[in-house]
């Protein structure tokens, strides 16, 4: 009877078909080459091929190099730049969920519509906007007796511009995750604290974002990994051939850099876990200091 | 009642439909500049409309560079990676959710970890491997690491948790093998977390750009997304054509989108994959 039982727990060969193309995939192109980038950021490499074991020669030039340094700083800037896009959202999303609002769908569609763009396509828009001559941007700001900086050519100005457009790519995204959260907190909250006198701005400060700490602490976490991990704006907006680039590359840029254009790849690869390394101190924190301002019911 | 939450809807109306204007300013710009002279983009004092609508740039421009190659390739792309991600990552969603085997637990975890470490971490190997295989600059070169998700995977996992156990075990008392149960019950409940990795696959795909970058090195073999780069790199000053093929470029996701929008938010909210 035993016997029998744990025959039928199990399903024979079927789960294992199931598996086999995600387990042989996943090994081949993320398990196995997780392992050779952190063995690769131990070597030098050739210039035809071949690698050589150096130690932590990689980590040693990296810890004194300014531009790693730079990196570092840009991504951090960018970071937080972008993440002005959660308290925007925030508001936005409390707007959206009024009652007795029309068109719904139609604002959301706006808001939403940057968030599936091609980001290459959409890079060379914004890098026309922010052309410092005859950029919209700065005529905008002319307008209002404003003259705009060279935006893409500045140092630490065109690590701002390009955040700008993280801002306008995350905030439809935000808006919706919160969105979804602020339709959990209970109407009669509002009406408790209307009833005291609370006035919107204090029902914003102590009713909804309280309750909203579990969205905010996800929006947060996305939106700071995404942003430690930026490239492709920083590399369609500013790109190789600036000299602006020295000053506004992130750490995955230089990562990409440093592999695939100076073609330093063991150099590249100890960048590469510095990012690993970064992205969890930084999730790490952040859970962390969850348990002092996120409150779950 | 609606001054339960503090007056009237106007300040709403009024912040949500200059802030929604805004966020689709660019597009607008776009369109404008796509349809006006080089001239008339770079002219100062600055000009928002064309003098005359010049449709000839979108001809042209999609002759400039390999166009059509390059939406063959980003066709190509984005249906087999959406196709392998949503099939496979069905099928060992399903096995890790419902399925008993020896080792399950394990493998999952294994897999989970994955998700932690940053994709650009392992572009170098990557690179090697398909390097190796002798499959720089070709379709299955681009879409190789991409077959498979973990993300996927572990969406779908949770999916099929979901669904009531009720219905697997009913078909087995039927007699219905695994598979029949995967294939005849269980994938057909699953469609809407099947249409929501479909989406949220597709759209990545189409606009996908760094990996792209590194595999496809002849405009030819690139899509679009790094067509469009290069593409701008080479006629750096010709500003309405490139708003022009930027914005044929965006046309099809935007479509997609404004076409399914409801579900693409579902979608994408679900997962929180962007970036």
């Amino acid at each position: 009877m035993r016997l029998v039982r744990a025959r039928r727990q199990h399903d024979g060969w079927v789960p294992w078909a199931f598996i086999f193309p995600t387990v042989v995939g996943i090994s081949a192109f993320y398990l196995w080459p997780t392992l050779q980038s952190v063995y690769f950021s131990f070597t030098e490499w050739g210039p035809f091929g071949g690698t050589t074991w150096i130690g932590a020669e990689n980590y040693l030039r990296l810890a004194g190099d300014p531009q790693v340094l730079k990196a570092l700083g840009n991504t951090a800037l960018y970071t937080a730049v972008t993440l002005l896009s959660i308290p925007l959202a925030i508001w936005l999303a409390s707007l959206l969920n009024r009652p007795g609002l029309r068109g719904r769908t139609f604002f959301r569609i706006l808001f939403f519509l940057p968030v599936v763009t091609v980001p290459a396509a959409i890079a060379m828009v914004w890098k026309l906007m922010f052309n410092g001559e005859f950029g919209v941007i700065n005529y905008v700001l002319s307008l209002v007796g404003i003259t705009g900086p060279f935006w893409l050519q500045t140092p630490v100005v065109s690590i701002v511009a390009v955040a700008v457009v993280g801002i306008w790519t995350t905030l439809g995204f935000n808006m919706i995750i919160l969105g979804a959260g602020l339709q959990t907190i209970p109407d009669e909250l509002y009406e408790a604290a209307e009833l005291d006198g609370a006035s919107p701005v204090r029902r914003l400060l102590h009713v909804t974002v309280p309750l909203l700490t579990p969205s905010i602490f996800f929006v947060t976490t996305i939106t700071v990994i995404a942003s430690l991990k930026v490239f492709d704006l920083v590399f369609l907006m500013i790109g190789p051939t600036n000299p602006v680039i020295d000053d506004a590359q992130t750490l995955v840029y230089l990562f990409y850099d440093e592999g695939f254009l100076v073609n330093d790849k063991g150099y590249a690869a100890a960048i590469g876990v510095v990012v690993l390394l970064v992205i969890a101190a930084v999730t790490l924190v952040q859970f962390r200091l969850q348990r002092r301002w996120v409150h779950y019911e | 009642m609606s001054s339960r939450r503090g007056g009237s809807n106007v300040v709403a109306y009024v912040v949500l439909g200059v802030g929604g204007l805004l966020m689709v300013s660019p597009f607008l710009y776009q369109i404008s500049a796509s349809l006006m002279t080089n001239a008339e983009v770079t002219a100062i004092p600055k000009r928002l409309l064309p003098e005359t609508i010049q449709w000839g740039n979108y001809p042209a421009a999609l002759a400039a560079f390999p166009f059509w190659d390059q939406l063959r390739n980003t066709v190509l792309f984005t249906v087999i990676q959406t196709v392998c991600q949503v099939l496979f990552a069905s099928m060992a969603g399903y096995a890790f959710a419902r399925l008993k085997f020896a080792g399950a637990r394990p493998i999952f975890a294994i897999l989970l970890s994955i998700l932690m470490i940053p994709a650009e971490l392992l572009l170098i190997s990557q690179y090697q491997i398909v390097q190796n295989l002798g499959l720089l600059n070709t379709i299955a070169g681009l879409v190789a690491p991409g077959i498979v998700t973990v993300f996927g995977t572990f969406m779908m996992r949770q999916f099929f948790l979901g669904l009531p156990r009720e219905l697997s075990d009913a078909a087995k008392i039927d007699g219905a093998g695994p598979v029949t149960t995967f294939v005849r019950i269980m994938l057909p409940l699953a469609m809407p977390g099947v249409s929501a990795l479909a989406i949220i696959v597709a759209i990545s795909s189409w606009g996908a750009f760094l990996w792209p970058l590194i595999v496809a090195t002849y405009s030819e073999n690139m899509p679009l997304a790094v067509g469009i780069a290069s593409f701008a790199g080479e006629h750096e000053t010709d500003y309405p054509q490139m708003m022009a093929a930027s914005l044929v470029v965006m046309l099809p996701v935007m479509i997609f989108f404004v076409a399914l929008q409801r579900r693409v938010i579902a979608g994408l909210a679900f997962s929180g994959i962007r970036g």
